[in-house]
């Protein structure tokens, strides 16, 4: 642990819309990770979106209202940790700069945003995990999500962590750090650009010809998923965290249901 | 048809156009190559854009005075000042000055503002030859387009496109002669614009620095055409815009280390050059007279809004290189005189929010642009700031019922809940075992081309509220 | 009138009360320059900085000539031009030092003086600085070295003294101004290789309206070979 609780703290898992609606094995497989990390992992209830669409549509005022809803949801709480970078840029360094002009909130929405971090990042810098629960045999590659990278700097995190499953085998792909496209409601406003730019990240993709596609977010994998699914590839999208937690039941993302 | 459409249709066509997209998979990608390399062996550069951001924006922070020193030191060294608020007032400057020097040929090397004013099309109303000297702006003015990138202005050419387009235009020459490699081409470029410049009787630059201290331009190309602009014709004019001052020479070199480095991937420039005033008496070369034309259009209104940090932009087209969406589109998609990021930026500031608002949507956020702008513009906020103008003034009542009703739905942790289930059911049950839509309610503009992955199932919290109940509170 | 109505509105933006502290900001800033930290490409010294000043040279493509003495200057240049098949004949300003080189001693050169024309094939100039960093030369406009030597023939041919080889940027221009009395001439010209041009198919082909070929005859005078 670097982070010199002597307790085991309290960690609010921020699930994001995403997963919830969608995934929710990657809720499970961060409370996984979140646990062996030391952590006591919460979900609270009354949190639903960050806001995220709203604020880069231009809407202040909503994306306003669903911060302070969020920030509220997570009070008391000595963390807070989203498996998204996308999720958690909004949270740790957009909520503050939301609520400039207003003091009091601007004061509550920094000290939130000290609390709060992207899983991946978590794991490694704050609580120094160490091993993994996951022992996944095989060919990956991992996809940069733009927010987690460029606003958060995660990159060194997640590949340290894989590294800690020695069957596994990381080939970078090229240009892993271009944007796959998916960009929120971009991907429907302008899905010919949209998709344009997931083309090239399947490209890329196909270069290494890896069995699964990793990254920390859900919207990337929604799109790179259903772009290699509609190209009819075999190869697979998971979530970091399914893989490092051991989660992985369930078939890839846009893969079809097993058997049951 | 709407402002989004027509982009939609121009992005449509663009990804379409094979020749284009040929051209954009090397040039921009070369660009981006060089700049890295650069990077790589300057380990100061970061420190450099840090140092380059705040000497920008001290110009900024005293930029009535630095404008009143450049007037004060640039009328000393012999050149005439000139204040044009408007792109109308500028180009009647410059018309003005090319009648009194009776001009009838004018050699121009590339300027983005001239681009801005319009400025050709100006000057030939008036029956005067304006030639573009950059190879570049020469190719697109045969072909009377607009630049498609901000420093390659033909990027979205082949070689291919310009050997037809010389054997079209230069119908003085065999028509069966070999322009088989660029070289020939650059060669046959040079001949005849060559003839230009000596004909030439005003010559118009832009700048892309001015030097209060000295009242000095200063001017960067690889060609050296800005240099025979300003050298061979009697007239000299600099066409160029109040941001573009820094204090002193010695502000200049850290801005200039990082120009060339940032834009083509060059460690420096081939010709840059410091340029103050006309002729001097004892010259045997050089213009008889040198005009400098500070146009505001639009800068001094941004100067006090918050898109204040877009006139630290040093027009290095690093945004545009690393931006993807540009890679995709190219430049003429954006229908704008500034394509790309800084295009995004800039032109609903020159333009409004109603004209070129749309640009600002057409961004995933990526933030490539920010990590790369060698003045550290805050690419990404400002955008968001433009969508934040767009929606307030907008009457695009469907996005914003939507955007509404959902936040509505959101603040209510329990109806959300329950809407979430049911579309985590519904999405899961039309997708049966496939694990994909192939079509989504609604949702084309996704599954055109690309599967929706189907969720799951059930919610998280809805299973999460099963666990706990079932095994106790979670580990 | 336009100037007072573009410097008002630049000043409303930043708040017309602090106008008479911005101008003494300003006025400050010019009349003591900032030291702008440098890059270490920009701080070498001795050989180090002469070795980055030729690989510099090297890496543009430029042609780097050595002579021991500014007599050997003429010879020097005959035989590269010719070794190069370029016609012997090259035009030159009045630059005081081009001026007392011994020209006899390469007896088929042809020195025509002043600007430069249309068809002049070689054009000879002095650089008066050297900036090690990019492998760049300073020139000066002015009857000395006219501009358009630089500019209009296919070959330039640059003469520059190892002495003037300096670190950066800065330290060329200010050489510069010391050769130049302290009076920013018409024209400092920077020049970073010949000319060039990526227009066409991004390929790189030079030449593009400036020369297609730059050398360099570095004076080595008085310096000690190491
Ligand atoms: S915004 Fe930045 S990166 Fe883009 S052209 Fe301007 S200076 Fe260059």
């Amino acid at each position: 642990m670097t982070d010199g609780y002597a307790r085991r703290p309290r960690v609010g898992l921020f699930v994001t819309c995403l997963v919830d609606l969608m995934r929710p094995s990657v809720g499970f497989a961060a409370a996984r990770l979140l646990h062996e990390a030391g952590c006591e992992v919460v979900v609270p209830r009354a949190q639903t979106c960050c806001g995220q669409p709203a604020y880069n549509s231009g809407d202040r005022e909503s994306a306003k209202t669903l911060a302070l809803a969020t920030i509220a949801a997570f009070e008391g709480l000595d963390y807070v940790v989203a498996p998204s970078g996308s999720c958690a840029a909004m949270l740790k360094l957009h909520y503050p700069r939301l609520m400039s002009g207003d003091d009091d909130s601007e004061r509550r929405a920094r000290g939130f945003a000290e609390r709060v971090h992207e899983l991946l990042s978590f794991l490694v810098d704050v609580r120094g995990l160490a091993s993994v629960p996951g022992n996944y045999a095989g060919k990956v590659t991992y996809h940069d999500g733009c927010s987690g990278l460029r606003e958060l700097k995660v990159s060194g995190q997640p590949r340290q962590l894989l590294a800690m499953m020695p069957e596994i085998e990381l080939i970078e792909m090229p240009a892993t750090q271009a944007c796959c496209g998916f960009g929120g409601l971009f991907s429907i406003k302008f899905p010919d650009i949209s998709n344009a730019m997931v083309s090239a990240k399947t490209a890329s993709i196909d270069q290494v010809a890896p069995e699964l596609v990793l990254a920390g977010d859900l919207g990337c994998l929604m799109n790179i998923a259903g772009k290699l699914s509609r190209q009819g590839s075999k190869i697979g999208c998971r979530h970091v965290a399914e893989v490092l937690a051991g989660e992985t039941a369930d078939p890839p993302i846009a893969h079809p249901r097993a058997a049951s | 048809m709407t402002k989004t459409a027509a982009f939609e249709a121009g992005v449509s066509a663009a990804l379409a156009n094979e020749a284009l997209q040929h051209a954009l998979a090397d040039v921009p990608a070369g660009f981006v190559a060089g700049r890295a390399r650069q990077k790589a062996a300057l380990p100061e550069f970061e420190g450099l854009r840090r140092t380059a951001r705040d000497i920008r924006d001290h110009t900024l922070a005293h930029l009535d005075a630095y404008l009143e020193e450049f007037e004060r030191n640039a009328v000393s060294a012999g050149s005439t000042v000139h204040w044009a608020a408007t792109a109308d007032e500028a180009r009647e400057v410059v018309l003005s000055i090319c009648r009194a020097a009776g001009a009838r040929t004018i050699a121009k090397s590339k300027s983005m503002v001239s681009e801005e004013i319009a400025l050709n099309a100006a000057l030939e109303a008036q029956a005067m030859e304006v030639v573009e000297t950059d190879l570049g702006e020469y190719l697109i003015q045969l072909r009377g387009e607009r630049p498609s990138h901000i420093i390659a202005p033909a990027i979205h050419l082949r070689a291919g496109d310009v050997a037809d387009e010389f054997r079209l235009r230069h119908d003085h020459l065999d028509a069966s002669r070999d322009l088989a490699t660029p070289e020939v081409m650059v060669a046959e470029a040079r001949s005849v614009l060559r003839e230009k410049f000596l004909a030439a009787d005003v010559g118009i630059t832009g700048a892309n620095f001015l030097v209060a201290e000295t009242g000095s331009a200063i001017i960067v190309t690889n060609e050296g055409n800005a240099d025979l602009t300003m050298s061979l014709p009697k007239v000299h004019i600099v066409l160029t815009t109040i941001d573009k001052l820094v204090p002193t020479l010695a502000d200049a070199w850290p801005l200039l280390r990082l120009l060339a480095r940032s834009a083509t991937g060059q460690a420096f420039t081939a010709y840059t050059t410091i340029v103050t005033g006309p002729r001097r008496p004892e010259d045997d070369a050089g213009p008889q007279s040198c005009h400098v034309i500070l146009l505001d259009n639009g800068r001094s209104e941004l100067l006090q809004s918050e898109f204040r940090p877009i006139l630290r932009c040093i027009r290095c087209g690093a945004c545009m290189n690393h931006c993807p969406v540009y890679c995709a589109i190219g430049g003429h998609a954006y229908d704008s005189v500034y394509p790309g990021p800084i295009g995004a930026v800039l032109t609903p500031a020159l333009a409004g929010v109603g004209e070129a608002g749309h640009l600002a949507q057409a961004s995933t956020f990526c933030g490539r642009c920010e990590e790369v702008c060698p003045v550290e513009i805050p690419l990404v906020s400002m955008l968001r700031g433009w969508r934040e103008q767009a929606f307030a003034a907008s009457d695009d009542w469907r996005s914003r019922t939507f955007l509404r009703a959902w936040v509505q739905l959101a603040k209510r942790p329990r109806a959300y809940g329950l809407a979430a289930r049911i579309a985590a059911a519904i999405l899961s049950a039309l997708a049966g075992a496939k694990g994909i839509l192939r079509r989504l309610p609604f949702g084309e503009r996704w599954t055109r081309q690309r599967d929706f992955p189907a969720p799951q199932g059930t919610t998280f919290q809805d299973l999460w509220k099963r666990r706990e109940r079932d095994e106790g509170p979670a580990p | 009138m336009s100037r007072n109505r573009i410097l008002s509105a630049v000043r409303g933006a930043l708040d017309p009360s602090h106008a008479p502290a911005r101008r003494s900001a300003a006025s400050a800033r010019i009349a003591s320059a900032p030291k702008h930290p440098r890059p270490n490409i920009a701080k070498l010294e001795g050989d180090e900085r002469i070795a980055r000043f030729a690989e510099c040279l090297a890496a543009l493509g430029v042609d780097r000539i050595e002579v021991q003495a500014a007599d050997e200057v003429p010879a020097a240049i005959a035989t590269y031009l010719s070794a190069r098949g370029l016609p012997l004949r090259l035009r030159r300003g009045e630059d005081n030092i081009l001026a007392s080189l011994p020209w006899h001693h390469a007896s088929d050169l042809v020195v025509d003086i002043g600007p430069a024309q249309a068809d002049d094939a070689v054009g000879l100039s002095r650089a008066l600085a050297g900036a090690a960093e990019t492998g760049t030369l300073a020139l000066a406009s002015g009857p000395g070295n006219p501009v358009t030597l630089s500019f209009l023939p296919d070959t330039h041919v640059v003469v520059l003294c190892e002495q003037a080889i300096v670190a950066s940027y800065e330290d060329a221009i200010a050489r510069v101004l010391a050769e130049n009395g302290g009076v920013v001439p018409r024209t400092i010209n920077l020049v970073t290789g010949a000319s060039r041009t990526g227009d066409i198919g991004g390929k790189i082909v030079m030449g593009a309206h400036g020369p297609r070929r730059l050398a360099v005859i570095l004076i080595r005078d008085g310096a000690q070979r190491t």
